[in-house]
């Protein structure tokens, strides 16, 4: 019998596919059940942020980083604000540093959450998710409680943090640290030897450390297979030298190890937070230089002076000197930076996000190639992409 | 070690572990909240539903400074504003289209006399865009209907201001 060649078809995986964690258009050739090529289309979710961030003041900028990966909304703000706030020059007070290093921190997990989660989920479990939002939820409410919003915080500014933290909130955070790890060891025996979950994760999407390197990876994602590269570590920025914290890696680069590292991350996170509030000293929360914050509203309401600052800053904003900075921070997804150009008005000139999962979303097709359809729903959920900052 | 690992895979022992979790899981407190008749708790900053407020004497607090309208990175408010008869500068009309507002919170920040506020409402879904473009007189009613609250957070929140 003569042999037949069987023809490769093509599957639309998205964009409202369930599984591809937003609007990721995912066009599959495959070969029977194998994957032939995974070729990702992208921009159903482009804004143009950094079009918009060059006409307006560098104030009004802060809540479009929120939104990109709107599940690590504070650690985006962090990139950013130290960006300009290199090029300012201005001396952060060290309460507002552990503040933001406190919220970074509470970020970190709140991602992780969901990512393992979503990911148990993907390939399911659906458990995990169900405990892992309540989780999520108490941690919204601490941001709620500093910030005003669940998500979309708006809390970092220029020279500080926009107010104090409200008073009992350490206790409160504190508080949940202690129930946490019960959390934790719960989804550990959930999933740690659950066969299903194994067979779903482990030699999946299997990424050697040379390759890591190749394409870019960054964060958990270069972690899981091998390579002890942080940024907290590698060039640390805020306070992190001052803290006690290890970087969890792993072995083999599949996406069980990218699952472990996540899990060990939040429980060095949880570590930071621990360390934060016991070392965080009184003090203000805002630069005293008017000209980058605001002074507060008694002042405002009693000092002619303070009125002036009040209206040039709200209306007009800061002057940033001249001159180009790149900032890249730890975000819980990998490296995130931002490449500020300024000219010396009061809008940024120029304004690169450079965001992980832009990155890690172009090896897909390297770590899908040769596995079944349903391999690549498991490789997508351990590759954490949000698609506010793929497609910005 | 490889007998162990053997049983372990035929009694199904994670399996088992797993299930019996969340078997007990089942017998815990529930952390569900009954939505309409249940609600979570609200920190003093929340940042809900915009309101303008007046001074205990009735007269409006808005002056017409525009500041809300320079900050706001969505572009929601527009404000217009003339003389009053009595010589004092007050507007003449204040929306804000909260189908483009992001609730960032820098109005509240920028009003140099507390007039605009963001309130805890947060129950303020409508069937129709139109009813989502507010006017000077929806938020000065907003205003008068949640006063008493907004005067206790802006209390609660002062020392952090």
């Amino acid at each position: 019998m003569a042999e037949t060649e069987i023809k490769t078809f093509s599957v639309n995986f998205g964009p409202q596919h369930p599984a591809a964690h937003g609007v990721l258009r995912l066009v599959l050739e495959m070969d029977g059940e194998i994957v032939e090529r995974a070729d990702p289309h992208i921009g159903l979710l482009h804004r143009g942020t950094e079009k918009l961030i060059e006409y307006r003041p560098y104030l009004q900028n802060i809540p479009y980083f929120d939104r990109l990966d709107y599940c690590s909304m504070l650690c985006q703000e962090h990139s950013f604000v130290l960006a300009v706030e290199k090029l300012l020059g201005v001396e952060v007070p060290i309460r507002a540093r552990y503040i933001r290093v406190l919220f970074c921190e509470i970020t970190r997990i709140l991602n992780h959450l969901l990512n393992i989660t979503t990911m148990a989920l993907d390939i399911g479990a659906m458990t995990p998710l169900l405990w892992g939002f309540e989780q999520r939820e108490k941690l919204m409410e601490f941001y709620e409680a500093v910030s005003g919003a669940r998500m979309h915080a708006n809390y970092f500014r220029f020279g500080g943090v926009a107010k104090d933290m409200p008073a009992g909130l350490e206790e409160r955070i504190l508080a949940w640290c202690d129930q946490f790890e019960r959390f934790m060891a719960d989804i550990e025996t959930l999933l740690n030897e659950n066969r299903i979950f194994k067979q779903r994760t482990v030699d999946i999407g299997v990424v050697s450390a040379e390759d890591a390197l190749a394409w870019g990876f960054s964060g958990p994602m270069l972690r899981a297979s091998g390579v002890a590269w942080d940024l907290r570590k590698a060039q640390p920025y805020e306070i992190y030298d001052r803290l006690d914290f290890d970087i969890p890696i792993g072995k083999h680069g599949d996406c069980y190890d990218r699952y472990l590292v996540r899990m060990q991350e939040m429980r060095e996170s949880v570590k930071i937070i621990r360390q934060c509030i016991e070392q965080m000293p009184e003090g203000p929360v805002r630069t005293p230089n008017h000209k980058v914050t605001p002074p507060p509203r008694a002042e405002m309401k009693r000092s002619m002076e303070a009125l002036i600052h009040h209206f040039k800053l709200f209306t007009e904003g800061i002057h940033v000197p001249e001159g180009e900075v790149y900032v890249a921070t730890e975000n819980p997804k990998g490296e995130f930076a931002v490449y500020l150009v300024s000219d010396g008005t009061n809008k940024p000139y120029r304004c690169k996000i450079r965001s992980p999962a832009y990155v890690h979303l172009q090896a897909l097709e390297m770590m899908g190639k040769g596995h079944q359809l349903a391999d690549v729903v498991a490789i997508i959920g351990a590759l954490d992409v949000v698609f506010g900052e793929v497609d910005r | 070690m490889q007998v162990d690992q053997l049983a372990r895979t035929v009694l199904w022992e994670e399996l088992v572990r797993g299930f019996s979790l969340t078997l007990r899981y089942l017998f815990r407190r529930k952390v569900t909240l009954n939505y309409p008749y249940e609600k979570g708790p609200l920190s003093p900053r929340f940042r809900g539903e915009h309101a303008l407020r007046r001074y205990p004497n009735g007269e409006e607090r808005c002056i017409a400074c525009k500041l809300c309208e320079a900050i706001c990175p969505a572009q929601a408010i527009t404000i217009e504003s003339e003389p009053r008869p009595d010589g004092s500068r007050r507007t003449t009309r204040y929306d804000i289209d909260m189908t483009k507002c992001i609730y960032c919170g820098f109005c509240e920040e920028a009003c140099p006399v507390d007039a605009i506020v963001e309130g805890p409402n947060f129950e303020f879904a409508a069937e129709t865009r139109e009813e989502l473009f507010y006017t000077k007189e929806k938020l000065l009613e907003n205003g008068e209907r949640w006063e008493r609250e907004i005067a206790m957070r802006l209390e609660a929140d002062a020392p952090y201001r």
